[in-house]
């Protein structure tokens, strides 16, 4: 199958003569030299894809690309060069009626700071994507009430979002972003300008709803912490580069720039890293009463583990014998050395 | 040594202002005063100016573009040039909308002549519409304010009307109100569509804004005289007038309310799939409506400020009565139609913010007479009280009360506030007379002398040298060119006559507009109420201003300049508030735990930082004072409005003439609002306040 999102050595250069520069690099760009020539770069040779039903999490300090780069396959701005392949089909190409067609079907979009509209209500707003669609009064009306159940804001469709938490206004822009049943879920930092405890509510909250929907995720964050808990895959950016992309675990263990190593260093590994990261080859001698499933969080399990003296089993999902654990390795992980 | 200096003047903006008058001073003393002298005064080189501007507004209306028109009564073809049909047809449309509104509260038959032949009408005498009774009336203005606004509205509306009609007002007020129906949607639908374009267009809001500029600052009067000339009189050129003067406010807010939206929501717009169209009307013009509504409020606050000046060019209704009362010293009735002006803008603007914020109920599951209750109580209304009134002709043997109350035959208070006045006019008559005296001969005078022995270098050294210190060479060629057309034209001397009295009025009403608003905003509660306060002086036409004040200081520059420090104070305090509002928390915290007292805190702390605000403030001033100084001409002063006013009687070159003298005064107040600008601009960069 091919991937959802696939984008090939994407480039976005702002400026006047961004295309004619870029041209001349032959793709070699210099950031610093553009910005010498008027030029900003916004996103530098991106090129990644997402598989469906997989949620990649873009990481990076404000300036470094993300929202930009989220901007370019949503094609709310051109990229100056590249190919982003939307199922197949070249975003880049489409005419706008094409777009506002895709748009309309396929994808759905949360913001920062909510981007509701004010004039509107909590109703309204999720039932804003369906009508501009041409969905009847009544069945968007009907559809939105769904949503608002789905995000708990039942009890609230009359509210305009002036009168709402910032936790709940962001509740509606997901149900609004939820509301065409898109297949490709974008979003913009969407937990950034919320309090530190609605932060982690609604990053569980969140959770659930994907393991509900399964969609195909974009999810841009300037929280390293965030990304860890919430992604399947991290692609950290700076300056407009994909510094790394890999699995979290890859992240924390095998830093690939110093610039992720900084990132990585004061992470708590035994909260990111799985068993299966630091399982050894099946051991013969592993055979007592416990086991740990490989997908398990180390620090959930490592109680259980230096409890027991002995080497544990790793199962996977279907129970089947996959590796071993040694107690060694986890108080390595909890205490360093 | 000599190095030193220099630098020291370079760096220090005291210095050079030092510098810059001193040289002012020395050219004031040393140019010597006669004609022919070209730094005394400069030739009117650009005096074919007005003359030029008649020849192209005649070219327009009779010679350009002939067209061939059949003229159905001599049956004939008729050359006529295509630009004065234009102007024909849109007068007669706007004439037969107005009309229209007007027979329908009214009653008559003019609308329906339009329609049948003249001779089946005279012989069909019945066939005229029927005046809506003013009692129906008032209950549709309690049922429409209760469905806008619960019963806080329905009491303003209802009880307004009922006040409009028992005190003999309700001709005149439904001939002022047909008026703003009509011309405020035409204001409404060009300043939205003139918005849209300046916000989608960079080009097109570039090249808007300097004509907003000049049509914002021109005063209303230059504008009549081309009108009439283009569009005849009455109301439709009145009409006009408001559209001109009322659209720039509302292109304004619809850029501004459009820009400010963030472009977070146009992007949510869009990932909704919302087409071109669609983001345009769902999205952006309702996310901007506050904005937008706040120039809907003003084009209504402006039409009916111009009821007075559009019943120059010949529009009926309350303003036409309270100049004729002005005009022969009825202080008493002038007041009343300028209460019932007042009456009118607030209900309107009450009535128009309701509108704006009501809200659809999705769950309401109501059956048919439920839901058209009101409409329902209103109609019978209209129907009980039609019959009754209709009946009463029989009752009533010339007026029928029940349709209308003439104005001679209406409550009235107009004797109690002429006694009022007169009472105050005899108790302080020497007090006023000698402070009028004395402001008039130890100040006024001897301060219009000193602007008119200025000789015009000096002027312009001073103009530029400070538009020079504080915003550079551009600025101050902008500035210089400015004044020099000025100073090239024969109006010169008359300029400087609008200057001193400008500048008096604007150094009084800042300070004013400062120390109220200083005192009122150290609480909030304070704040409120000023602003509250200053709203209300707002709905107030320009016009009603000067009725208190001409009667107790006669017509001399006194009472002009009274009323323009009344008018302008209230932006200055505005902007006050608004700046020392403004001032961070923070700053007021550090402030108090530096110890510094209530005083120290409005020296070093507040005043300093709301500076740049306060002077925008000053510069609404500026324009607010050129407005009145220039109506101030009505009462007979002797600066440029009095020539613009002249202008009025004079078909032949009027409207050159009137057009040159309004861009004159636009381009004094655009000369300081530049420098302002400027100012506060690069003040507020320095405060890291931008």
């Amino acid at each position: 199958m091919s991937p959802t999102i696939s984008c090939s050595s994407v480039y976005k250069i702002f400026g006047n003569n961004a295309q004619t520069l870029l041209s001349e690099s032959g793709g070699n760009v210099d950031a610093k030299k553009f910005q010498e020539a008027g030029c900003i770069v916004g996103v530098n040779n991106a090129s990644f894809d997402v598989n469906q039903g997989e949620m990649l999490v873009v990481m990076g300090l404000s300036g470094s690309g993300k929202s930009t780069l989220l901007r370019c396959i949503s094609r709310l701005t051109d990229a100056t060069s590249g190919k982003i392949l939307i199922d197949g089909e070249d975003i880049c190409l489409m005419n706008n009626k094409q777009l506002i067609e895709l748009r309309r079907e396929k994808m759905g979009m949360v913001f920062q700071n909510f981007a509701l509209l004010p004039h509107k209500t909590v109703l309204e707003n999720i039932a804003f994507p369906l009508q501009v669609k041409g969905v009847t009064t009544e069945n968007s009306i009907h559809k939105a009430l769904e949503m608002v159940e789905l995000v708990g804001l039942k009890g609230r469709e009359n509210y305009f979002p002036r009168e709402l938490s910032g936790g709940q206004q962001q509740r509606v822009g997901i149900a609004r972003s939820l509301a065409v049943e898109p297949d490709i879920w974008f979003l913009d930092e969407p937990f950034s300008a919320l309090d530190p405890l609605i932060r982690k509510e609604m990053q569980d909250e969140f959770l659930r709803l994907q393991s509900v929907l399964n969609k195909t995720i974009m999810f841009v964050t300037h929280d390293f912490d965030e990304a860890l808990r919430l992604a399947d895959k991290i692609a950290i950016m700076k300056d407009g580069i994909i510094e790394q992309l890999d699995k979290p675990d890859n992240i924390v263990l095998n830093p690939a720039t110093d610039y992720v190593r900084k990132f990585t260093k004061d992470v708590p590994r035994e909260k990111v890293l799985k068993i299966e990261s630091i399982m050894d080859a099946s051991d013969p001698n592993a055979f007592g009463e416990i086991a740990v499933k490989k997908d398990d969080i180390i620090e959930s399990v490592a109680e259980k583990i230096l409890n027991s003296k002995e080497i544990i089993k790793v199962v996977d999902e279907k129970n089947s014998v996959v590796g071993s654990i040694n107690p060694s390795k986890v108080i390595k992980v909890l205490f360093g050395g | 040594m000599d190095k030193n200096y220099l630098n020291i003047i370079r760096s220090s903006k005291p210095a050079q202002f030092g510098i810059l008058l001193i040289v002012f001073l020395l050219l004031y003393n040393l140019v010597p005063n006669n004609e022919g002298n070209y730094f005394w005064r400069l030739p009117s080189l650009l005096g074919f100016i007005p003359i030029k501007i008649n020849e192209y507004i005649y070219a327009a209306l009779y010679e350009w573009f002939p067209l061939k028109v059949w003229d159905p009564i001599f049956e004939m073809y008729e050359e006529k040039a295509a630009f004065r049909e234009f102007t024909k047809s849109i007068s007669k449309g706007l004439l037969f909308l107005i009309t229209f509104v007007r027979e329908l509260l009214l009653g008559g038959d003019k609308i329906i002549d339009v329609f049948v032949s003249d001779a089946w009408l005279k012989d069909n005498d019945w066939m005229t519409w029927p005046a809506l009774p003013w009692t129906a009336a008032t209950v549709g203005a309690f049922l429409l304010g209760f469905q806008l606004g619960g019963i806080r509205l329905a009491l303003l509306g209802g009880i307004g009307s009922l006040y409009v009609s028992i005190f003999g007002n309700w001709v005149p007020s439904i001939q002022t109100l047909s008026f703003v129906l009509i011309t405020t949607p035409i204001c409404f639908v060009l300043g939205l569509s003139f918005g849209i374009w300046g916000y989608l267009d960079r080009k097109v809001e570039t090249t808007l804004q300097p004509v907003l500029n000049v049509m914002q600052t021109m005063p209303q009067f230059a504008y009549l005289v081309p009108i009439i000339a283009l569009f005849g009189l009455g109301d439709q050129a009145g009409s006009i007038a408001t559209i001109v003067i009322a659209t720039p406010p509302m292109i304004r807010n619809t850029i501004l309310g459009l820009k400010r939206i963030s472009p977070e929501v146009v992007e949510a717009g869009l990932m909704s799939g919302c087409t071109k169209t669609q983001l345009l009307f769902k999205v952006l013009i309702p996310t901007a409506r506050r904005d937008i509504l706040n120039g809907v409020n003003t084009v209504i606050m402006q039409c009916l400020a111009m009821v007075v000046i559009a019943s120059f060019v010949g529009a009926k209704g309350l303003g036409l009565n309270l100049k004729i009362a002005l005009n022969s010293l009825k202080i008493g009735k002038a007041a009343e139609a300028g209460f019932c002006i007042v009456l009118i803008a607030v209900i309107l603007d009450r009535f128009t913010k309701a509108w704006a914020n009501k809200q659809v109920d999705y769950f309401e599951n109501l059956t048919f007479f439920q839901r058209y209750k009101l409409l329902i109580i209103f109609g019978t209304s209209i129907l009980i009280f039609s019959i009754i009134a209709f009946i009463a002709n029989g009752y009533f043997d010339k007026i029928n009360y029940l349709y209308v109350i003439p104005i001679e035959k209406g409550f009235t208070f107009a004797h109690y506030i002429d006694a009022a006045v007169d009472w105050v006019w005899e108790t302080f008559f020497y007090s006023l007379n000698s402070f009028n005296k004395f402001l008039l001969t130890e100040v006024l005078g001897p301060m219009k002398k000193a602007y008119l022995g200025m000789p015009v270098v000096a002027t312009l050294t001073l103009t530029m040298g400070v538009a020079y210190i504080i915003g550079g060479i551009r600025t101050s060629l902008l500035v210089g060119g400015m004044m020099l057309f000025i100073a090239m034209s024969k109006y010169w001397d008359r300029a400087l006559i609008t200057m001193y009295m400008a500048t008096f009025a604007v150094i009084v009403a800042s300070l004013n507009g400062i120390i109220v608003g200083s005192i009122f905003s150290q609480t909030e509660r304070g704040s409120k109420i000023i602003l509250t306060v200053c709203d209300f002086f707002e709905t107030f036409p320009s016009f009603v201003y000067l009725i208190p004040v001409i009667f107790l200081f006669n017509i001399t520059d006194t009472s002009v300049l009274i009323a323009a420090i009344v008018y302008a104070t209230v932006p200055a305090t505005r902007y006050t508030v608004w700046g020392l509002n403004s001032v961070p928390l923070s700053l007021h915290e550090a402030g108090t735990m530096s110890g510094v007292s209530r005083i120290q805190r409005w020296t070093n702390i507040e005043i300093p930082i709301a500076f740049p605000t306060i002077m925008l403030g000053v510069n609404q001033t500026v324009v607010f004072t050129l407005q009145m100084v220039i109506l101030g001409a009505l009462i007979g002063t002797e600066d440029l409005g009095q020539l613009i006013f002249g202008a009025l009687s004079r078909a032949k070159d009027g409207p050159g003439v009137a057009i040159t003298l309004g861009l004159f005064v636009s381009l004094m107040a655009i000369s300081v609002d530049v420098i302002v600008r400027k100012w506060a601009e690069e003040r507020k960069k320095a405060l890291g306040l931008a």
